[in-house]
C-alpha cells in the first residue's frame, strides 16, 4: 500500500523521532512498564506506523465487505442496512415464567430470542432424574417434552422470531421439538429461522455438557446438519463456539484457532457423510466471546474472518461465496465481570459491546451486571440490552462498515492473530485433527496453560483487574438477587408424572423403538425423533435410546 | 521433619460444566505441595464422599457455579458425618451469593470462596485449618 520510497523515509523519520523527541522524554521518566501486552499477551509497540504494515496488500488482504476475504465484513451494507439482532440468552424456572421474560424482551424491542435451558435438558436428562436434584430451572429453563416447549414460545409467532437454541449433545430432540410446534402453528419449514449449538467437541474440549462419545455424538451433528440443508433452509444448524473456549481461560487467538480447528472438524465429517461443502457451509454459524480490550477483538474478528474465507476456498474447494463467510453471534465476556463492585461490569460490557459492533458481528447477547453473582434481574437484563441499543444508536459505531481498517495497529494485530491461528491449524493438521488433539489433551493444556498464566499475572498485579487487585473497597452485597425456587423440581416431577399417565403408551413405545432401530444404522436420526416428540417421549427418555446405543463418554481430566 | 503432605479432593457436583476454576486450583493446590485429586465432572454427594473416604482425604473442595451449592455443599458435609469423617475439611467456591454464606457455614462448610478471590489466600487458608485441626 506504501511505496518503498516513502517507506524509507518513514523510518528514517521514526529513527529521528526516537532518538530526538522520544529520548528526551524517556531519558527524564520511563514508561510505567517494560513490556505492555495486551490481554491476551500479545506483546504491544509503542507506535505503529507504515513500515509495521508494509506487506499489507489491500486487495488480497482486506478487499470489500461482502467480498473475499470478507475482512471487513459478511455484509456489502452492514449496519447501515440493519442492526445486528439483539439477542438474550435467557431462560429460568419453568417454561411459563421464561415465556413471560421472552415477551418482555421482544416488548423492549430485542429482536431474537435466545433459549437457555437448564442444566438437566443440556445433559440429556428430565428433570425427575437423581442427577438433576437441585438443579431443576436453575441456569436455565426446564423443557422435559413438547408440551414445555409450547408454554415456552406461548403467543409467540414462530415465523417472525428467530430462534437460537443453546443444545449440544440432545440437539436433535430440541430441534424436533422446535419445528414440530411451527407445524402446530401452520408455519411451513421455509419460514422457520434460527440457529442450533449443535458443536459438541467444544463440549468436550471445555464446557462438559456431553454424553456421548466423540464418535457417535459426532454422527448426531451430522444428522442434524443434513437434515436441515434438506427440510429447513434458514436453519443455521450448527454455531461453532469459541465462546466457551475464551471463558475457560484461552487467549483471543486460541479462542478463534481452536474454533477454526473444530469447524474444520465438522466440514470436513459432513464432506465425509457425501454432502457438496456448497450444499451445507452456508449454514454453518459461529459464536465468540468479546472481551475488554476493544482492539485485540476487532483484531480477533477481522483475522477469522479472513482466514475461515481462505479454509473454506482453499482447503476445501468451496465455490459458493456463503461458503466462506465466516458469521457469528458473540456474547460478551461472562468471565470479565466481578463480583465485587458489581455496577462496574456495566462499563465492561458497554467496552465489549463496543468492540463487538466495530469487529461486525451478525447479533449479539450482553451480559447483565449482576452476573458474578446470579442469574439476571429484569433490571440488569434490560440495563444490558439498552447497552446494545446505546452502542448501535449512539456511539457511532454503526455510521460506517469496518471503521477501524486502516489503523497500523489494528491491521498489524489482524495479521498477528491470523499468523497465530494459522500455527495452531497447522500443528492440529500434524497431530492428525481435531479430535487426535482433543484425545491427546493438547487443545485442553493449551486453554489451561493460558488461563493460569491469566491468574498469576492477576495475582503478582502485572495485570491490574479493577476491584480486583487494584481499587479495592468495602462494599455491601448487591440486594435483590434473582431466585430461583427449589420447589420447581417439585413441580416439573409431578408435571412429568401426568405426561406419562396421559399420553398413548402404544404409540410412544413404538416411536421409541423405531428411533432405537434407526440410531442403530446409518439412516438420519431427526424423522424418527421427530415422530418420538409428537408421541410426547421426553428429552430423557430419547437420550436414553441413545445411550444404549452409542454408550456414554467419560473424559479423561488433564491437569 | 517434614510436614504430612495434605491431601485433597477437589469435586464438581452437580451437572455444573464450569470448570476453569476446579482444575486452576487443582494446579496451585498441587504447585503448593497438596496432593490432589480431581474428580471430574458430574459427581454426586456420595461420590465425592466414597472418594474422601477411599483416598483418605484431609480436605473436600466443592466448586459449583450454577446455583446448586445450597442443595450440594450441606450434602456432603452430612454424608462425611454418616461416615463418621467429621474431622474432613470442607471448602467451597464459585459463584455464591454473599446472603447464602452464613447458612453454608452452619452446615458445617469451613469456608467460601467466591471470584476474585486471591489463591495464596485459599492455599493458605487450607494449611492453617488444617494444621489447626
Amino acid at each position: 500500500m506504501f511505496n518503498k520510497n516513502d517507506l524509507e523515509k518513514i523510518k528514517q523519520d521514526k529513527q529521528k523521532w526516537e532518538d530526538g523527541t522520544l529520548k528526551k522524554v524517556l531519558d527524564k521518566r520511563g514508561e510505567q512498564k517494560k513490556v505492555f501486552t495486551s490481554i491476551s499477551g500479545i506483546p504491544t509497540e509503542r507506535l505503529y506506523s507504515p513500515p509495521d504494515i508494509s506487506d499489507l496488500d489491500y486487495g488480497r488482504d482486506l478487499g470489500f465487505p461482502g467480498d473475499y476475504p470478507y475482512t471487513r465484513g459478511v455484509q456489502p451494507t452492514m449496519y447501515r442496512g440493519r442492526y445486528w439482532t439483539m439477542r438474550q440468552y435467557a431462560g429460568f424456572g419453568s417454561a411459563k415464567e421464561t415465556n413471560e421474560r421472552y415477551r418482555y424482551l421482544l416488548d423492549q424491542g430485542q429482536t431474537g430470542l435466545s433459549v437457555a435451558f437448564h442444566l438437566p435438558t443440556q445433559a440429556g436428562y428430565d428433570s425427575d432424574h437423581p442427577l438433576a436434584m437441585g438443579e431443576v430451572g436453575k441456569v436455565g429453563v426446564a423443557i422435559d417434552s413438547i408440551d414445555d416447549m409450547r408454554v415456552l414460545f406461548d403467543q409467540i409467532p414462530l415465523d417472525k422470531v428467530t430462534t437460537s437454541m443453546t443444545i449440544n449433545a440432545p440437539a436433535p430432540v430440541l430441534l424436533a421439538m422446535y419445528l414440530s410446534l411451527a407445524e402446530e402453528q401452520g408455519v411451513s419449514m421455509d419460514k422457520v429461522g434460527g440457529t442450533i449449538q449443535n458443536d459438541v467437541l467444544k463440549e468436550i474440549i471445555c464446557r462438559g455438557q456431553y454424553i456421548y462419545p466423540p464418535k457417535p455424538t459426532m454422527r448426531l451433528t451430522v444428522d442434524l446438519i443434513e437434515y436441515c440443508q434438506k427440510q429447513v433452509p434458514r436453519w443455521n444448524s450448527i454455531s461453532v463456539s469459541g465462546y466457551h473456549i475464551r471463558e475457560s481461560g484461552s487467549t483471543a487467538a486460541q479462542e478463534m484457532a481452536f474454533t477454526i480447528a473444530n469447524g474444520i472438524a465438522y466440514t470436513q465429517a459432513c464432506i465425509d457423510r457425501g454432502m457438496d461443502v456448497d450444499s451445507f457451509a452456508p449454514r454453518l454459524s459461529f459464536f465468540f466471546n468479546c472481551f475488554t480490550n476493544v482492539v485485540e477483538e476487532v483484531a480477533k474478528f477481522r483475522a477469522a474472518r479472513r482466514y475461515w474465507a481462505k479454509v473454506m476456498k482453499e482447503r476445501f474447494g468451496a465455490k459458493n461465496p456463503s461458503s466462506m463467510m465466516l458469521r457469528y453471534h458473540v456474547q460478551t465476556g461472562g468471565v470479565t465481570l466481578t463480583a465485587q463492585q458489581p455496577l462496574n461490569n456495566i462499563v465492561r460490557v458497554a467496552l465489549q459491546t463496543y468492540a463487538a459492533a466495530l469487529g461486525g458481528c451478525q447479533s449479539l447477547h450482553t451480559n447483565s451486571y449482576d452476573e458474578a453473582l446470579c442469574l439476571p434481574t429484569q433490571e440488569a437484563v434490560t440495563v444490558a440490552l439498552r447497552t446494545q441499543q446505546i452502542v448501535a444508536e449512539e456511539s457511532g459505531s454503526t455510521l460506517t462498515i469496518d471503521p477501524l481498517a486502516g489503523s497500523y495497529f489494528v491491521e498489524k494485530m489482524t495479521d498477528q492473530i491470523e499468523d497465530e491461528i494459522d500455527q495452531y491449524i497447522k500443528k492440529i493438521d500434524a497431530m492428525g485433527g481435531t479430535l487426535t488433539a482433543i484425545e491427546h489433551g493438547y487443545i485442553q493444556k493449551e486453554i489451561q496453560n493460558s488461563s493460569y498464566r491469566f491468574q498469576k499475572d492477576i495475582e503478582s498485579g502485572e495485570r491490574v483487574y479493577v476491584g480486583i487487585n487494584k481499587y479495592t473497597m468495602e462494599e455491601p452485597p448487591l440486594t435483590n438477587l434473582l431466585k430461583v425456587d427449589m420447589k420447581q423440581g417439585d413441580i416439573e416431577t409431578d408435571k412429568l408424572k401426568k405426561l406419562r399417565a396421559k399420553r398413548d403408551t402404544g404409540k410412544w413405545e413404538k416411536a421409541l423403538n423405531h428411533l432405537q432401530e434407526v440410531s442403530g444404522t446409518n439412516e438420519n436420526v431427526v424423522p424418527a425423533v421427530i415422530q418420538a416428540v409428537k408421541a410426547r417421549a421426553t428429552v430423557g427418555e430419547i437420550c436414553d435410546v441413545w445411550r444404549n446405543v452409542f454408550g456414554e463418554y467419560r473424559p479423561k481430566e488433564f491437569i | 521433619m517434614a510436614e504430612k503432605k495434605i491431601k485433597i479432593i477437589v469435586a464438581k457436583p452437580g451437572l455444573d460444566g464450569h470448570d476453569r476454576g476446579a482444575k486452576l486450583l487443582s494446579r496451585i493446590f498441587a504447585e503448593s505441595g497438596m496432593e490432589v485429586i480431581y474428580t471430574g465432572l458430574r459427581q454426586t454427594p456420595e461420590m465425592i464422599v466414597e472418594a474422601a473416604l477411599q483416598e483418605d482425604a484431609d480436605v473436600v473442595g466443592l466448586s459449583s457455579l450454577s446455583g446448586v451449592h445450597n442443595y450440594f455443599f450441606p450434602r456432603v458435609v452430612e454424608l462425611l458425618r454418616k461416615k463418621h469423617m467429621d474431622d474432613v475439611l470442607v471448602v467451597g467456591g464459585g459463584i455464591i451469593p454473599k446472603e447464602d454464606i452464613p447458612s453454608l457455614k452452619e452446615a458445617g462448610i469451613a469456608a467460601i470462596f467466591g471470584p476474585g478471590t486471591n489463591t495464596d489466600d485459599i492455599v493458605d487458608f487450607i494449611k492453617d485449618a488444617v494444621r489447626n485441626k
